[in-house]
């Protein structure tokens, strides 16, 4: 299967849960759709949503909750 | 007519070189945070200095160009398309009516300009058409661009020879530069010595709290401060003095904990002690850091400082030469 990627169009700091208290947006091995919300880049004292760029299954994850992200970066991968 | 906002980007504002002249009335100067790669995006184009473009801070708009004119973009690295074929920033690029420009991902530094020939003509607020965000006036009525607007243009009848101009790479800011330097003071004296040099040694990172008003700083330790009785007036936290203004780029450490560099829209004045001030040669490169960077602070002295300005003066007068030749 290819890999399709999912890439943060912001630098800052990475979440992937809307609050500390909260669930995670999406979990390693979940389905994906185009726009759906996988995370959270905190950037310039405000958040904004990071939204799925492709559709796939079997999500993997390839940075931490509160890891620093660049733009570019590949956030997590999908089948 | 005018240029179409098809999609904003995170918070893209139309910025001139700036309203100094308002500070003691607690408005800051705004303007371009890369007043260099403005100037340079104007004169590409044939604008005077001071005409307003656009300032674009980590992901780019979608505009769609309603009339002909020319363009070009400076500063940031962020790879861009004209009706999906590639162009090179640092260069006037012509643009026919109705093409569309993209932005591709941020790949060095963190604002892009655009200036288009003519000048971005929304209404002079004080002097300026730079949008002061906190302040709710300038630019596109007091905020950033959104999709459906539409940029009015100033007059765009530029000549043939103006199509191409660009710069000799020696001649382009290096944005890549990690070392900010420092004039101590105003409030210096109130850290232990060995805490300043401490400040001078470590290595700072941008924090995520970085934007036109500031640019917060973490990663180093916790500055000393010398002991005292706080005089009247001043708050009880060791980092408060009696209320003083600030000057652009000065450094103030609420708390001792992180620096924060005060930048274009920065507030006029205030509680915390400065420690020292960004030299204006460097204000631009504060401009370019993306979070997550790390830099280091160098400390200079006033006659470094004036040496390093005059420096700048020079390069600008180059390039204005340069293009005005080429």
């Amino acid at each position: 299967m290819n890999k399709k990627q999912i890439m943060s169009p912001l630098p800052g700091t990475f979440y992937r849960k809307p609050s500390p208290d909260s669930e995670n947006f999406k979990n390693d091995g979940e389905s994906v759709e185009i726009d759906d919300v996988v995370g959270l880049a905190e950037v310039m004292k405000s958040f904004h949503e990071i939204k799925s760029t492709v559709t796939g299954r079997e999500l993997k994850f390839l940075v931490e909750d509160g890891d620093a992200i660049m733009p570019g970066q590949v956030i997590a991968e999908v089948e | 007519m005018g240029v179409k906002v098809l999609n904003s980007g995170l918070s893209t504002t139309i910025q001139d070189l700036g309203r100094p002249g308002y500070f003691h009335l607690g408005i800051p100067m705004s303007g371009a945070m890369d007043q260099k790669a403005m100037r340079i995006a104007n004169l590409l184009v044939g604008n005077p200095e001071n005409a307003a473009g656009l300032e674009i801070v980590f992901t780019g708009p979608t505009l769609r160009f309603d009339e002909a004119c020319l363009i070009a973009i400076t500063g940031a690295e962020m790879p861009f398309k004209l009706d999906g074929v590639s162009q090179s920033s640092w260069q006037s690029i012509q643009v026919e009516k109705g093409q569309t420009l993209e932005f591709d991902y941020l790949r060095a530094g963190a604002r892009c300009y655009l200036s288009i020939s003519g000048g971005i003509n929304v209404p002079l607020v004080l002097g300026s058409r730079s949008t002061y965000l906190v302040g709710s006036f300038g630019g596109m009525h007091g905020r950033p661009i959104a999709a459906g607007d539409i940029l009015p243009l100033g007059r765009c009848d530029f000549m043939a020879s103006q199509v191409g101009k660009n710069l000799p790479t020696k001649m382009l800011p290096n944005i890549g530069v990690r070392e900010i330097r420092v004039l101590l003071g105003l409030y210096s004296y109130r850290l232990t010595e060995g805490s300043i040099s401490k400040f001078f040694s470590e290595k700072w990172v941008v924090a995520s709290e970085a934007d036109r008003m500031g640019y917060r700083f973490k990663g180093g330790q916790a500055l000393e401060f010398v002991e005292r009785k706080a005089p009247f007036g001043a708050g009880s936290d060791p980092s408060n003095i009696v209320d003083s203004s600030y000057a652009y780029g000065s450094i103030q450490v609420p708390s001792g904990t992180e620096p924060i560099i005060l930048h274009r829209d920065a507030v006029s004045a205030g509680g915390y002690f400065t420690l020292g001030a960004v030299i204006s040669a460097d204000m631009d490169l504060i401009a370019q850091l993306q979070p997550n960077t790390s830099i280091q602070f160098v400390s200079i002295d006033m006659h470094q400082a004036l040496l390093a300005r005059a420096e700048r003066v020079a390069e600008m007068k180059e390039i204005r030469g340069y293009i005005s030749n080429s």
